[in-house]
């Protein structure tokens, strides 16, 4: 195992923080992935994007040992997923819990210093102390003690993110954290996620809003059950590759999108805070 | 009255259970498994029978365990039955195996009965309990199982939590989820096993679910929902117990379950916040409140026309604008006179000073918001009246003001009315 010192003070570009070799997953007989090779560079904020079924939250969680794949492995800056737990941070999509689970935001936000933690123990003064800087970096300090249901879906989604804060991770890996959210939760999310740029960490998000890719993100990663094209915004994210990736659909794709980016500047202003 | 020697052991037994019960119940309940929980107990029936037709004996320990055994057989068929095929889902899974293990049970009690060895084999208490024959043993037992419990929920308590909120989330902590799911199931295997002889297979699921749901209801919090739900399932087989005991015609399982639904039944009802009624008192009031600002706004548009707000206006001539019944629109007067808004003087009301400002207020709110969809979402002037009349009665005070100065402080809306000012020059 690559030892983390070396790592540390080694060259930035030296280990990719994820790396998929030859990965295949399949639902019973049904292949969801297939070959996918993949290797994402450190401090970017990346975009896994493609259409409904595409493998894109199968991949995430198949990166986090969630699915065992059929062939194929992951490496996380270098080592199996198992030995690199405390460098990874999740956000599932939101619709995937029980909101109305009896329990407040402090508390789901603690949840992601259970790694630290360990068994049996109890978070202390200490965690919770953390929990609340976390839920502040989100702006839902003053919600800290709101029972979750309370909680508009925006509030929800951010609870989630400073959940993901609070296990100081390098990598996060994101599944659709600006879906059905409000204009000042989206903010709030792009504020975070640029912030953890800023401070060198990587962020791989899966997103559905092809309009924003280029706005919110700088790499991009094309996926439809194989992997299309992978690479910067800027030369990856082209019209070519959105009709590899979408086939046919994107052509009534994008006219709604372009009906919609008409009307998109009243829209977002009706959207009051 | 005094407490006989078996009353004791009754009422220690279906207490002992109604915590136990309650605090796994709690799970079970969050996790959506109580279905599960159900045909796990309907499914230890055939396994007691098995072990008094393999051995011929009826101590309690060996019945328990064949109890066990089948019981965990069925929760697995269950998980074999949903991930084998992919056209049966959970729900008709544990109703095929529920059905099919109950049945195989009561042909072997059948079979059991007509055998000359059978009929004092007591084996149908476990149908519906019978709590009459718990001996201290079976305490001891008890006393055991939840030790074991309280202890294990008490320890594992984040762990636990973390499983019944975000499976997937403490999977990618490194937690073993399935040992917890595992773990949990065993003690929820041992509870009902316990169960048996109390309140039986076909009551048992009532003792797991009906506190929890009732302790959902009084509160918001994981551990205080746990020790809610506990308290009530003693509650419940303690005046169960007792009820059952004053009377002859009440047995003692079913009085427990129909106490615990009592319980319940009253906290969907009356439980602060979660409960039906206050959330009908509540939609009451706001539903009065608008009818009181529409009349202060009716008031308002009506003294518009001559620019004199406080002139007495007849109840017919309100009743005209909003087809509202004469008889309402005098208690909301009333009521409005009671909070200095108004003045009522026979049929006629008018506004008083504070009642006029009140009235502004609610017009402002009516007409900044269509001056916004027009402005911003360039709606027809003709759209924005019906969204008006329900955003006057929403915004905030904040929010109005926001809204003004967004809109850059319009005077007049979209109907050329004007827009009464925050402050009156």
């Amino acid at each position: 195992m690559q030892s983390t010192a070396s790592f540390l003070s080694g060259s930035k570009a030296s280990i990719p923080p994820l790396e998929v070799h030859d990965l295949t997953v399949a639902y019973r007989t049904q292949p969801v992935l297939w070959d996918i090779d993949l290797s994402l560079p450190e401090g970017y904020l990346i975009a896994i994007v493609g259409p409904n079924g595409a493998g894109k939250s199968t991949l995430l969680k198949a990166v986090l040992g969630l699915l065992r794949p059929l062939t194929g492995s992951v490496k996380i800056y270098g080592a199996p997923y198992a030995q690199r737990r405390s460098w990874v941070g999740y956000v599932p999509q939101r619709e995937s819990v029980d909101w109305d689970f009896p329990t407040s935001a402090l508390d789901v936000v603690t949840m992601g210093l259970y790694g630290r933690i360990g068994w049996f123990r109890r978070p202390s003064q200490r965690h919770t102390d953390l929990a609340y800087q976390c839920l502040e970096k989100v702006g839902m300090h003053d919600f800290a003690l709101r029972q979750i249901s309370q909680l508009s879906g925006g509030q929800q989604q951010r609870v989630f993110l400073a959940r993901a804060l609070a296990q100081e991770a390098r990598l996060y890996l994101m599944d659709e954290p600006f879906a059905g959210i409000d204009a000042t939760t989206e903010r709030a999310v792009l504020t975070v996620l640029q912030d953890l740029r800023k401070e060198g960490k990587t962020v791989v998000a899966v997103h559905h809003d092809l309009q924003t890719v280029a706005e919110y993100f700088d790499y991009v990663v094309l996926l439809n059950m194989r992997l299309v094209a992978a690479g910067p915004v800027g030369t990856t994210f082209t019209q070519e590759n959105l009709q590899l990736t979408y086939g046919g659909r994107l052509t009534v794709l994008s006219q709604a999108a372009e009906a919609l980016l008409a009307q998109r500047p009243g829209v977002k202003e009706a959207e009051m805070k | 009255m005094g407490i006989s020697y078996t009353l004791w052991n009754v009422l220690l037994g279906a207490t002992l259970l109604g915590l136990v019960g309650g605090v796994l119940g709690s799970f079970a309940l969050l996790r959506r498994q109580s279905l599960l929980a159900d045909a796990l107990a309907h499914a230890a029936l055939p396994g007691v029978c098995l072990a008094f037709l393999l051995t011929g004996q009826k101590s309690p320990g060996l019945l328990l365990a064949g109890a066990a055994a089948t019981g965990v057989l069925g929760a697995l068929c269950v998980i074999l039955i949903v991930r084998g095929s992919q056209l049966i889902k959970e729900d008709s899974a544990i109703g095929i195996v529920l059905s099919v293990f109950f049945a195989f049970g009561i042909v072997l009690i059948t079979k059991i009965q007509r055998m000359p060895s059978g009929n004092q084999s007591g084996l149908d208490k476990y149908l519906f309990g019978q709590v009459a024959t718990l001996v201290t043993e079976d305490l001891w037992v008890m006393c055991g199982i939840i030790a074991i419990v309280v202890t294990t929920v008490a320890v594992f308590f984040k762990e636990l939590r973390l499983l019944c909120f975000d499976r997937a989330f403490g999977a990618s902590l490194g937690f073993p989820m399935r040992g917890l799911e595992v773990l949990l199931t065993c003690l929820l295997v041992m509870v009902v096993v316990v169960g048996l002889q109390i309140v039986g297979v076909v009551l048992m699921v009532s003792t797991l679910v009906t506190p929890a749901a009732a302790a959902r209801q009084w509160t918001d919090r994981l551990g205080s929902m746990i020790l809610v739900s506990g308290v009530l399932g003693m509650f419940g087989a303690v005046t169960g117990v007792l009820l059952s005991s004053a009377s002859d015609s009440l047995p003692p399982g079913p009085t427990i379950v129909l106490v615990s639904s009592f319980v319940l039944v009253l906290s969907i009802l009356f439980a602060p916040r979660r409960g039906i009624l206050w959330a009908r008192l509540r939609e009451r009031a706001v539903r009065l409140r608008i009818r009181r600002e529409n009349l202060l706004k009716d008031l308002y548009t009506l003294g518009e026309r001559s620019q004199s707000w406080t002139v007495l206006t007849p109840l017919h001539t309100l009743t005209a604008m909003r087809g509202q019944p004469a008889r309402e629109l005098r208690k909301n007067s009333r009521v409005l006179a009671a909070q200095g808004l108004a003045m009522l003087s026979g049929d006629e009301v008018r506004l008083t000073e504070s009642g006029l400002q009140a009235a502004e207020k609610v017009v402002r709110k009516h007409r900044l918001w269509e001056v916004y969809l027009t402005r911003r979402l360039e709606l027809p002037t003709d759209h924005v009246h019906r969204d008006a009349e329900a955003m006057e009665h929403a915004l905030t005070d904040d929010a109005v003001e926001q809204l003004e100065e967004r809109l850059g402080s319009p005077v007049l809306d979209p109907h050329g009315k004007p827009i009464p000012p925050r402050i009156r020059p």
